[in-house]
């Protein structure tokens, strides 16, 4: 891929302070992004997975600049091919790239103003960016609400006539109002029931196709990140540990902590016995992370060098990145669980 | 089975009574629970696994009300069994039940532990009061922090002397259930209630917990009552499956013949839309057409028809469709399956 990126993420941090005493004095930091890095495609999806607290979120948001990162760099392609940080820019710098890069989140049921009709929360994105009539506002709102499968007469309504399926198609019609380029989805389908997350991942998949749109997707289910997803990248505490196209990463994890999460996703099969390794402990607080490598408390291969020294991410295959002193020698063959015959 | 089953609920229908009409939130739910067994209530929301789980605990708060069905539990061999559905909610025999016979993990740990008291506590409270009858002696307060102190080790909860005295909101999400889990143990439960005692934890932590529960339901041969929307957490942890849609039973079997040899028109779409960890990517999944009906709305005949790729238009729109058994242990309500309907 010789392209530039659409979107590129450089030594991206994001320190919270931890204030203490009356006077406020900052005691300590929660390092919630902590040095991470990659790179997305135009037209590709990237799935960003770990479990609470690992950063996705806050990544995400640093994307956004919904928050302003600590440090490090978001790069992003224009329309006119021009490469500009995210990062520093000021409010007003960043005012005409907003249309460009939209969000959608996880709770249906919270991120719709519920006092505006379908009409007007679809609709303010596009009277926020200028387009004044009301008339060619409702032409363009039918448009998008036909786009994600729901009737243009719904437009009068209010969300609470709708279920979270399609709460969730508004949430997605309001994202697309300003024909973003790149879409960051913060767990999109988590709240929804099994029935219609396959629903809104059909729609995700059509969507990006028909308007080659770009997907940052934030989830911890790791089968509908492995369903959406053209590459994955792990994070634990922070961190990203890994970070690979998808078939490679399922059918050979880098990282034990890639391959411990991969084997604690209960399988809907109960002839695959679920597996006896699980993984001990629990996540350490980004505010007092372990020394060397944060995951080797936990990790049934740590030995002294991964008590002490930090591991990098490291190329270990073209494409495929992994956070671990021994990510060469280790056999984590417990990515695709084997059906028993 | 030969054994007599601990549980037995037939034909449970529960209704709330509302301004804008009545819900049938359980409208016609039998299954049984034999001891040791593990039951898992799979549905999507609104399905009324959790109402069938108030119901059998006594939990319904008006304007809900058990309108009829019988909830049978056998407290132990000798006896006749009760009709829980019959007993008074505060009355004195649902209480000796409720906390002791027939303990519950709920879905929250944070929301159920009582921010003011220390877990150990709460749990003490809870073995002083039912003690006698479950330990077949008088526990004194010290003997009750002994026990749960065993407690806490038993569910792998490291330094338990120490942890005993944290309140809820200094433990982890983790410690939190495990507590829980503890909790809902001390008092020696045959039957356990587990709701969604997962979902609202990592699928790390999850996989601890579930271990920890399959461990201690052998150690202990409590039955299980799992109810989850999580087909994989199903597929892991029960042996018989109830699959629920709209307050009916869809069917129900051995773990197995649900997953590998489903009969429901709805428990197969069900399983063909969770995106798997083998299947091919990035291609449409088999949905469920539709959207789950407005409880106001219930359709007729089969609640499933609207969304079903088989329907029979005369048959499943006009008549509802009897839980009917087809083999042992094994009963589907459709209409492809048997075609006895449910009397008008």
């Amino acid at each position: 891929m010789t392209t530039t990126p659409l979107l590129e993420v450089r030594g991206l941090r994001k320190y919270f302070p931890i204030a203490r005493g009356l006077l406020r004095r900052v005691v300590g930091h929660v390092r919630a992004v902590d040095d991470v890095s990659f790179t997305v495609q135009e037209g590709e999806t990237l799935g960003l997975v770990g479990e609470s607290g690992c950063g996705k979120t806050t990544t995400s948001r640093c994307i956004l600049r919904a928050i302003d990162p600590t440090d490090g760099q978001v790069l992003y392609r224009t329309r006119s091919n021009e490469v500009v940080d995210l990062a520093p820019m000021s409010r007003a710098e960043l005012a005409p790239l907003r249309r460009d890069i939209q969000m959608i989140f996880q709770d249906p049921f919270g991120s719709l103003n519920p006092r505006m009709t379908l009409f007007d929360n679809v609709g303010e994105p596009l009277l926020v960016n200028g387009m004044r009539r009301r008339k060619e506002r409702m032409d363009r709102v039918a448009d998008l609400l036909r786009l994600v499968g729901l009737r243009p007469e719904f437009m009068h309504r209010f969300p609470h006539a709708f279920s979270g399926g399609q709460r969730q198609r508004i949430g997605i019609a309001r994202a697309l109002a300003t024909s973003p380029r790149l879409v960051v989805a913060d767990e999109p389908v988590s709240a929804l029931d099994v029935s219609v997350q396959a629903q809104v991942l059909n729609l995700l998949l059509e969507l990006q196709s028909t308007l080659r749109l770009t997907f940052v997707f934030v989830a911890h289910d790791l089968s509908v990140v492995r369903h959406i997803s053209d590459r994955v990248a792990v994070m634990y505490v922070g961190q990203l540990v890994e970070l690979a196209p998808t078939s490679a990463i399922f059918q050979r994890p880098r990282h034990p902590y890639t391959a411990a999460l991969m084997r604690a996703v209960p399988v809907p099969d109960p002839r695959v016995s679920g597996t006896d390794m699980i993984l001990r402990g629990e996540v350490p607080s980004p505010a007092a992370p372990p020394s060397g490598c944060y995951f080797h408390p936990r990790c049934v291969f740590a030995e002294d060098r991964c008590r002490q020294e930090a591991p990098v991410l490291r190329e270990l295959t073209p494409g495929h990145f992994a956070r671990c002193h021994f990510a060469e020698q280790l056999t984590l063959g417990a990515g695709e669980t084997v059906a028993a015959a | 089975m030969t054994e007599s089953p601990l549980l037995r609920v037939r034909d449970l229908r529960v209704s709330f009574k509302l301004d804008e009409g009545l819900v049938r939130a359980v409208d016609g739910v039998s299954f049984d629970v034999f001891p040791g067994q593990v039951v898992g209530i799979v549905g999507e929301s609104g399905c009324g696994k959790s109402v069938t789980m108030k119901a059998i605990l006594q939990l319904i708060e008006p304007p809900g009300r058990i309108t009829s069905g019988e909830i049978l539990y056998r407290q132990d061999a000798a006896q006749p069994s009760v009709d829980l559905a019959k007993l008074p909610t505060r009355g004195q025999a649902m209480r000796e039940l409720r906390g002791a016979d027939i303990a519950l993990i709920p879905q929250e740990p944070m929301a159920a532990f009582s921010p003011v008291h220390t877990v150990g506590d709460q749990i003490v409270e809870a073995i002083m009061l039912h003690g006698r009858q479950r330990y077949g002696r008088p526990i004194s307060r010290s003997d009750a922090r002994g026990i749960t102190v065993e407690l806490f080790r038993d569910v792998g909860i490291s330094m338990p002397e120490q942890r005993i005295d944290a309140y809820s909101w200094q433990l982890s999400g983790g410690l939190r259930q495990r507590a829980m889990i503890a909790m809902a143990l001390s008092c020696k439960p045959r039957l356990l209630i587990a709701d969604e005692p997962t979902t609202a934890i990592d699928v790390t932590t999850q996989a601890q917990i579930l271990a920890l529960l399959r461990e201690l339901q052998r150690k202990y041969d409590t039955a299980i009552i799992f109810i989850t929307h999580d087909l994989g957490v199903i597929a892991q942890m029960a042996n018989y499956v109830v699959v629920m849609y709209l307050g009916r039973v869809m069917e129900e079997g051995p773990v197995d013949d649900i997953f590998h040899a489903p009969r429901h028109p709805y428990t197969q779409a069900l399983l063909r839309s969770i995106p798997s960890m083998h299947g091919e990517t990035r291609t449409a999944l088999p949905i469920i057409k539709g959207t789950l009906p407005h409880p106001f709305n219930r359709p007729s005949g089969c609640p499933f028809h609207p969304r079903c790729d088989d329907i029979m238009p005369d048959r499943c729109t006009k008549a509802v469709p009897m839980l009917h058994s087809v083999a042992q242990q094994r009963a589907v309500s459709c209409f492809l399956h048997s075609d006895q309907a449910e009397p008008a």
